[in-house]
Formats: structure tokens, sequence, C-alpha cells
């Protein structure tokens, strides 16, 4: 689909708005998306998941492999997340991996966390003491849960599901140890 | 808190009009987005667990001390009517789309509403946190406290290299989203909202209506927020909120400034015709309303009103939602009947504990 505005470049940006009840939908390219005035102040502003939506659709030739990827743990397919831009659990983020990592970069800017982590139970005042760095002592077992998270994503790509459930299996009783507070829970 | 009192109350202690930058910036908001490990994101729970994760939040609640704003009281959304929920929105308290769930879903809020949490909305959790005028980084302050308290007690999803895992993608890394509830009269008057929207939308600064995602903006007050969640800290983003933030509200007054100056005769009419509908009127639209109260409040803020408290104008701009209107009523009321209720609830409250005499007129 063109862009209804300038007509040249793929819509992939894809609003709907409904004033006074009557739908309409506008599709645009990114470009006369970022210059349209709408996007912002205008009454019915950007919906965060339309333009999620735009941005997941799937391309024509990739679209048959990521619409049979399904979620091991919750039995998401990618199609459903790329329809509604929603995820159905955690272990979502290690099935469609490859194909979130590029949008998060795409949509984020980034992909990787510079924030805080959160706090153990009975270790916040050590949490407190230490800003909201990881703890020293959780390097190690960082370390060979990283091993273990790729391993997991390894699975994941080759469709390897029930090796995928045993790694998470795995990674959950390694982070219920796990001495830098991801929480026994 | 009783639910009624919640109900029935005048608003929280977000709307006192005091606090750094008031004079363009009701309230300041941190929030949360945090999901519970082993239970499904909300799109996918099933009634019994979302049942669940209520209860879950529910007990960590109970083992938690209080706060500045006293116990945070959880209340269950299925206890309450359809209009109740309403006026939970109209408050700020809980979005559309939550008081729309048909899951168990909860609120959770503290006696001064300056803390709350919504159950089962998006996420598993959204900690909310709020303070009147520009003061951002205590509403981080208080947020992060409560944060670091729950986290005490349940087991947050969280990934060493994303953070913290959330359903939608758009949140995914800290979950944090800063926002300022900001009132720009002077900049939508003098045209020039469009371009500033545009030039923060290329710095990631995204501008909405008051009650969130696809909402109009009403009464010309706009929701400005981070747009980015993953990559930076908390503090980067607070800050570069922050700076954004400080710059509308100088060329807001700019704006302010220069309309007094050279529009002085238009500006006194317009606000004080506002006036005279407000204290006069015996019906009037929740739009109608919102929009007069916009340029009272502008003109409280140029000192043309004297006689205006300029919280009486932030209270009303909350209270003259439909909702809110036909909580007081006690009962639902139509369309016409709600306009001469609302009408009334003006009158009387720009009425009390002020003079009864004209706005300056000419000066």
């Amino acid at each position: 689909m063109l862009c209804q505005r300038c007509g040249e470049r793929p819509a992939t940006v894809h609003v709907t708005r409904i004033v006074n009840g009557v739908k309409t939908e506008i599709h645009l390219c990114p470009a006369c998306a970022e210059s349209s005035e709408m996007a912002l102040f205008a009454p019915s502003p950007f919906s965060i998941h339309n333009l999620l939506g735009g941005l997941l659709h799937p391309q024509p030739e990739a679209g048959r492999a990521q619409a049979e990827l399904r979620c091991p743990a919750c039995g998401t397919t990618y199609e459903e997340f790329a329809r509604t831009s929603f995820l159905g659990c955690e272990t979502c983020y290690t099935a469609f991996a490859p194909q979130l990592e590029p949008l998060l970069r795409r949509i984020q800017g980034a992909d990787r966390h510079r924030g805080k982590r959160p706090v153990a139970p009975g270790r916040r005042e050590q949490a407190a003491a230490g800003g909201t760095a990881p703890a020293p002592d959780g390097a190690s077992a960082g370390e060979s849960l990283a091993e273990l998270r790729r391993q997991l994503d390894e699975a994941v790509r080759q469709e390897e599901y029930e090796r995928a459930a045993l790694l998470r299996d795995r990674i959950r009783a390694l982070e219920g140890r796990d001495p830098a507070g991801r929480g026994a829970g | 808190m009783s639910l009624e009192r919640l109900l029935r109350g005048q608003g929280g202690s977000w709307l006192t009009a005091s606090g750094p930058a008031a004079d363009v910036v009701v309230s300041s908001r941190v929030r949360l987005a945090r999901n519970l490990r082993r239970h499904p994101f909300p799109p996918r729970l099933t009634p019994a667990e979302a049942q669940r994760v209520v209860d879950e939040v529910r007990g960590a609640l109970a083992r938690l001390g209080p706060g500045p704003g006293g116990r945070l009281e959880l209340v269950e959304l299925q206890a309450l009517t359809p209009l109740e929920r309403q006026v939970l929105v109209e408050r700020h308290l809980i979005s559309p789309q939550h008081a729309a769930s048909e899951l168990p879903a909860a609120l959770a809020v503290d006696e001064r509403e300056g803390l709350s949490l919504m159950v089962n909305e998006e996420e598993h959790l959204r900690l909310q946190s709020l303070a009147p005028g520009l003061q951002l980084q205590a509403a981080w302050e208080a947020a992060d406290r409560l944060d670091d308290a729950l986290a005490e007690q349940l087991d947050f999803a969280f990934d060493e290299r994303l953070g913290y895992l959330t359903t939608c993608p758009s949140n995914t890394g800290t979950g944090l989203r800063v926002s300022a509830m900001m009132h720009l009269p002077a900049l939508v008057h003098s045209n020039q909202a469009g371009d500033l929207a545009s030039a923060l939308a290329r710095v990631g600064v995204v501008v909405r209506g008051i009650y969130g995602e696809g909402s109009k903006a009403h009464g010309n007050l706009f929701q400005v927020s981070n747009q980015i969640t993953l990559g930076r800290s908390e503090g980067e983003l607070l800050e570069s909120l922050e700076a954004v933030v400080r710059q509308l509200v100088e060329r807001e007054r700019g704006a302010r400034e220069l309309l007094y100056r050279e529009h002085r005769v238009e500006l006194e009419d317009r606000v004080g015709r506002a006036y005279g509908i407000l204290t006069h009127a015996y019906a009037i639209s929740s739009e109608e309303a919102l929009a007069l109260l916009s340029t009272l409040r502008l003109g409280v803020d140029l000192q043309l009103l004297p006689q205006v408290r300029p919280e009486v104008c932030n209270e009303l701009m909350v209270a003259v939602g439909a909702a809110g209107v036909q909580y007081r009523a006690g009962r639902p009321l139509e369309p016409a009947e709600r306009d001469v209720r609302r009408a009334a609830m003006i009158r009387e409250r720009l009425a009390s504990r002020q003079a009864p005499r004209a706005p300056r007129g000419e000066a």
C-alpha cells in the first residue's frame, strides 16, 4: 500500500481515527507521518499501538516463517503479536528474540537496559548502599545465566522447544538462587 | 481510605496548584510498568489467573508499611459500578481501558492520591506517583521507593539485558513513563503548539490529551511524556523530560506575556466573558466548561481575576466530567440534566469564599 499523502513511498504507519462515531483510516509513510502535525496536537493523536502495528507488520516473504513462530510457554504466535503488539508472557521475549531485537532497536533506539533492577527480598539495605548497580557477587551467576540464555535463544531459533523448555526451567532455578537479587519468589 | 470518600473527594493533593511552575505545570507524574513472573501478561490472563494476580498484590500491599500518604488501599474494579469506575478515570486514578476491563482488576491508592497502583491494566502493575506543579524528581523518588518495597514482596519479570519485561515492547527496559500535565493556552492561542509538537517528536517526547493515548486535548491541557524507555537510565530519562518541560514553561510564559502586552483588551474581554458565563450559566456542557475554565485559569495566572483561586480552577477541571457530575447527583442523568447540574456546581464553587465582584474590566 502506498502513502496516501505523497503517493510514492510505502505506507507503514496506519492510523484509525473515530470522530463522532465515524471511522476513517489513514495510511502514511514514515516521512509524511513525522511531518504531519496531526501526529501530536490534533484531536486524535497517534496511538502507539497503531504505530507499532505498522512497524510489526511482517514483510511478505518473511511472513510465512514468522507466522508459524509460537511461544512455548503461553502459546502466543508471532502473528498475534504483530497484530496486537502485545506479548503474552516473559518467555515470548526469548521465543521471538530474533524478531524482537531489531524491533526494539527501531522503536526504542536501543536494545540494552541501563536502568535499575529489582531489589531482592531481604536485600534492600545492601542494594540501597550499592545504588542500583548489580551486587558484585552476582557476576558469576550472571555469566552462566547469560550462557544459558544464549543456549535458550539458540534452541528457540532451531525450534527445539523441548530443549528450550528445559533450559528455561534451569534459568528459573538459577535465578531463584541468584544472590544478586532477581528474587527467589 | 473509604471508597465513598475517594469517589466523593475534591481530588488529590496534586490539584493544589502549588509547587514550582504551577502557573503552567498542573502536575507531575511518574508511572512504572511491572509484571509478575510466572503469570501470563494481562492480555493472556484467564479470569482465575487475573484474580490470583490481584490477590498476590493485595497480599504484598498488606505487608507494606504506610507511606507518606498513608496506606495503599486496594479496591477491586468488579465491585464498582461503571459510573464509579468512570469517576476514577476522571480523577486520573485509572485509565479508560482499565475501567473497561472485563477481567478481575484493581486499583490501590493512598489517602492523598499521590501514590496509586493499577492492577491488570495493560501490565500486571502500573505504579503511579503524582505531585503538584513541576516536581518530576520528587514524583520519581516516591515511585522508586514504592517499587523497591514491592520488589521485596513480589517477583518481577526482569531480564539482565532487556530490563523489566512488559506486555508492550514500547514499555520494555525501565518501564518508566515520566510526564507533566501542562496548561498551554497561550501557545495554542498563538498557533505555536503544532510546531513545538513536531520539534518535540524529534527528541522523543510525546504530547497527548489529558486522559492519555488517543484522548483529546480539552481545556488546553496536554500530557508531555518520554517516548523511549530502554537504553537510558531512569535519571537520564527524568532529566531530559524535565529540560523539555522547562523550555515549554518558558515558551508558554513568553507567549502569555506577549498576549498580555499586545492583545490586552481582547484577553481581558475573553477572561471576563469566561468568568461571566461560568458564574451565570444555567446549563453547560463539559467541553464548554473546560474551554472556559482554561481561559479562567489563564486570567488567574495573569492576575486578572484576584477573586478566583487557582486551585478552584484545577478542582473544577477535574470535577466537570460527566461521571463526576452524575456521581455527585447519586444517579445516572440525561445529558441535558447533567449540563444543568454541572452549571450549578460551577456557580456554587466559584461563588464560595470569593468576593462577588466583576473582574478587572478596563485598566
